[in-house]
């Protein structure tokens, strides 16, 4: 049932895959997060054509196909005239566009669980918006928000699977090239499940570890 | 709760690994299915053995004309050659009018003519079985399909080629040098068959040739590769796009007759020589193809 031969003979392959889907992935977190984090200051800074601009990009970001974000970066520059993004580039730009609107959404929870005593006191202080965001606000709303985003994080790894539909060389791809040369479907399936849960089990205990010391640390 | 909650995930790990090494269990190292691709060779689904008595309709031309009608199956869902169109209902396309030729051949009338849906897993058994005189389905010529059909001489020559933007630098397969990104299928074995004659390209593969289309549309590739009679569909639905260079393998397109039906597989050559002659053959491929047959 299992063909072993299929993981020796395609190895470059699936090690190619894993490359590039650990690649993306830590590209997506990190913009992502980055991205995500400016949005939700948007959505709550006290100007309200920010918060517009920020509440337009969640709520259509959020609720729109990830598939019909990936595409939009791969298929749509050249009709604007611009070239065109390859398949590994226009994946993880629609990766870090579609979870930085998960991420501004936890990320804006975290800041308005800071107490607003702590605002009004920087602020009194002499403080400026930003530096009250910047030292006061965010730091305290990071370690409320690291659980969520930790499942976001776990989201980008799964998701990074729409790479094999724009040829972006990922695992997904190279298991449906696998599977279409040797008529087989279950074995080159199977390790790359595998080869995902590799990735996203140790996130995933990351995330119930953090969550438990924070839980403990209030 | 806390501890309840390690002790339950230590568990469902230890279930995964379970699970898994019970599948390693039953696994045995067999070696690959034949490498049968798509299209040009599945031959063993198309060929049960029949040899139940002779049908009605799987008589020679006699038969044929004793009953009225020529019976052809074609495809209904390949663009251009055996296509249902969705908003007329016909059934049209260079197979089909190759049918109409062929009844008004022998009944002088192209109206006497029954077309049945074949796919490419049906086509054969159906024509030994008698429910059909003839296949005109896109159906390439090769040796293990000789044992169970007569084919006639080549009515479309089909064959992998190349399509590109209008203008673009790709004249033909030499053009495909390092740097040129080829689309392809997953799985086809015309991606193979590019990656043999042209090794330094970069192949890109797609779910299917819609996707790979829409990708060369946005510039994501240099050229698509895949049959030329595809090709041809696409560079109609977009003249933006053309057909270049000719076909770099031979897969030519036959009319499968039933084994032994020597009379209208002799009617089918003669009238393929007369229509290559009096030039209506060359129309019906400007009508469908949109170009002039290659020589």
């Amino acid at each position: 049932m299992i063909d072993f031969s299929i993981l020796t003979k395609y190895s470059d392959f699936y090690m190619k895959g894993l490359g590039n889907v650990i690649e993306a992935c830590l590209i997506a977190m990190a913009g992502s997060f980055v991205l995500g984090t400016i949005i939700a200051v948007f959505r709550i800074a006290p100007m309200r054509w920010l918060n517009a601009i920020g509440a337009l990009y969640v709520e259509v970001i959020r609720n729109i196909p990830l598939l019909m974000v990936v595409y939009g970066f791969y298929l749509l520059p050249p009709v604007f005239g611009m070239s065109a993004v390859d398949g590994f580039k226009s994946g993880t730009l629609g990766l870090i566009v579609y979870t930085a609107s998960y991420i501004a959404e936890a990320v804006r929870a975290g800041i308005l669980a800071v107490p607003k005593g702590q605002t009004e006191a920087a602020r009194a202080s002499g403080l400026t918006y930003i530096q009250t965001m910047r030292y006061i606000v965010l730091p305290q709303a990071i370690r409320i928000v690291i659980p969520p985003i930790g499942n976001q994080f776990l989201n980008i790894v799964k998701n990074s699977a729409i790479l094999g539909v724009i040829a972006g060389f990922d695992l997904m791809y190279y298991a449906d090239k696998i599977s279409s040369d040797t008529f087989q479907y279950f074995s080159p399936y199977l390790f790359v499940a595998l080869l995902y849960l590799v990735l996203t089990i140790p996130i995933s205990f990351g995330v119930k570890y953090l969550e438990r010391k924070f839980s403990k640390a209030r | 709760m806390v501890k309840s909650f390690k002790r339950m995930s230590v568990l469902s790990l230890v279930a995964v690994f379970m699970v898994v090494l019970a599948l390693a269990g039953c696994g045995n190292s067999q070696t690959p299915a034949p490498a049968a691709g798509g299209d040009k060779s599945a031959p063993k689904a198309e060929a049960p053995k029949t040899d139940a008595a002779q049908p009605a309709a799987a008589g020679g031309l006699d038969e044929i004309k004793k009953r009225g009608k020529l019976v052809v199956g074609v495809k209904y869902d390949t663009f251009l050659f055996g296509f249902k169109n969705p908003s007329s209902g016909q059934v049209e396309g260079f197979d089909v009018d190759m049918a109409k030729a062929i009844a008004k051949k022998i009944f002088g009338d192209e109206s006497k003519l029954e077309l049945k849906e074949v796919t490419s897993n049906t086509r054969i058994p159906m024509l030994q079985k008698g429910d059909i005189d003839a296949i005109i389905a896109t159906m390439t010529i090769t040796d293990e399909r000789k044992q169970q059909v007569d084919f006639t001489d080549v009515y479309f020559k089909a064959g992998q080629a190349l399509l590109v933007k209008k203008g673009s630098p790709i004249k033909s397969i030499a053009d495909i040098k390092k740097g040129v990104k080829v689309l392809g299928a997953k799985g086809s074995t015309s991606v193979k068959n590019i990656a043999q004659k042209a090794p330094d390209a970069t192949i890109l593969e797609f779910n299917n040739y819609q996707d790979a289309f829409a990708a060369l549309k946005a510039g994501q590739g240099d050229a698509l590769t895949t049959d030329n009679a595809i090709l041809y569909g696409m560079a109609k639905q977009d003249p933006n796009y053309q057909v270049v260079g000719g076909i770099f393998t031979d897969e030519p397109y036959g009319i499968a007759v039933k084994k032994g039906n020597t009379d209208l597989q002799k009617t089918i050559n003669d009238l393929l020589k007369e229509m290559k002659q009096d030039g209506s053959y060359d129309k019906m491929y400007e009508k469908w193809i949109g170009e002039k047959p290659s020589k």
